[in-house]
């Protein structure tokens, strides 16, 4: 997933904790960088009308925009299951992100075929917590 | 989230290389599927050239993970054995309805192959990480299957490009 997806996904994530617009403090929260990185980038995913940005509130995505996020969202929730069920990784949560910046959606796809996902899926993603709630629960299901 | 294609530890180094094996396990339990899926009035004009095809990309991505296979045991991990990724793809496998499905999710798994290493020896580029295994050993053997990959693509589109 290139850079731009990570950031259409964090500013969809941001949206949601915050109800509105995602501010500049969240992405850069979410993201793990600096203020300035934040504004870059999202200057860039607004010149290709990904993005709309308004002054002091925030950015929030377009149509277009949204459905891209949309999409690096379930790349990322496959991924995290994939860890979690096939190579039965216990800390999946942190080695997602770890990988995701490496794993392209249409690699992401074929892993897809091998594992079982709800079809509720990617819209059950937990913003808060930034982990799918039901893999997590299937998680500690296994633990006990 | 980590920002920026890199690869920074041996651990991130073998999940990714884990995940190779299974996108190669995929391919040769995908190939096997197809020729047994089809049913026999399809299988019957299934012509040598794609059972050829098929049989070669099996072999093929055999071969690349034994090679993955090896590169891994150096970083000493284990991978996911193929009859229990062959049991995933029988869980979920669905037949493609002709020949023509069969030779476009073959390309499917020759390009995602190809995207997948491609983007891998991108990352191990970026890298000034040192790993447990010695670094040119490791992108020599990613680069020849990345080559290999690239001219599946090529082998497949051209029997696409004739059954036209």
């Amino acid at each position: 997933m290139n850079t731009a997806d990570q950031y259409l996904k964090a500013i969809y994530l941001a949206q949601r904790i915050e109800d509105g617009p995602a501010s500049t403090g969240t992405l850069a929260d979410l993201l793990e960088v600096s203020p300035a990185s934040v504004n870059e980038m999202i200057g860039k995913l607004e010149e290709r009308e990904l993005v709309d940005h308004e002054k002091y509130k925030g950015a929030s995505l377009t149509d277009e925009g949204l459905e891209r996020a949309h999409n690096a969202l379930q790349t990322y929730c496959i991924i995290e299951r994939f860890l979690a069920n096939v190579l039965e990784v216990d800390e999946f949560r942190d080695e997602a992100r770890a990988l995701e910046s490496v794993i392209d959606d249409t690699v992401a796809e074929r892993l897809d075929t091998i594992i079982d996902r709800p079809d509720q899926c990617p819209d059950c993603f937990d913003a808060e917590q930034d982990c799918c709630e039901l893999l997590e629960l299937e998680a500690g299901g296994h633990a006990d | 989230m980590s920002l920026g294609q890199r690869v920074s530890s041996d651990h991130q180094l073998t999940r990714l290389l884990q995940i190779g094996v299974v996108l190669e396990e995929l391919v040769e339990s995908r190939a096997a599927h197809h020729i047994d899926s089809l049913p026999p009035e399809e299988r019957a004009e299934f012509d040598e050239e794609v059972e050829e095809l098929l049989a070669e990309a099996a072999a093929e991505s055999a071969e690349h993970r034994e090679r993955l296979e090896a590169l891994i045991d150096d970083l000493e991990a284990e991978t996911v054995g193929y009859e229990e990724i062959n049991a995933l793809v029988d869980a979920q496998y669905g037949p493609p309805e002709d020949t023509d499905g069969v030779l476009y999710d073959q390309l499917a798994n020759e390009e995602t192959a190809y995207k997948f290493y491609d983007d891998l020896i991108d990352a191990i580029e970026a890298s000034e990480s040192e790993f447990a295994v010695d670094r040119d050993r490791l992108l020599e053997t990613l680069y020849s299957i990345r080559e290999e990959e690239k001219e599946g693509v090529e082998e497949v589109t051209e029997i696409m490009e004739h059954r036209a």
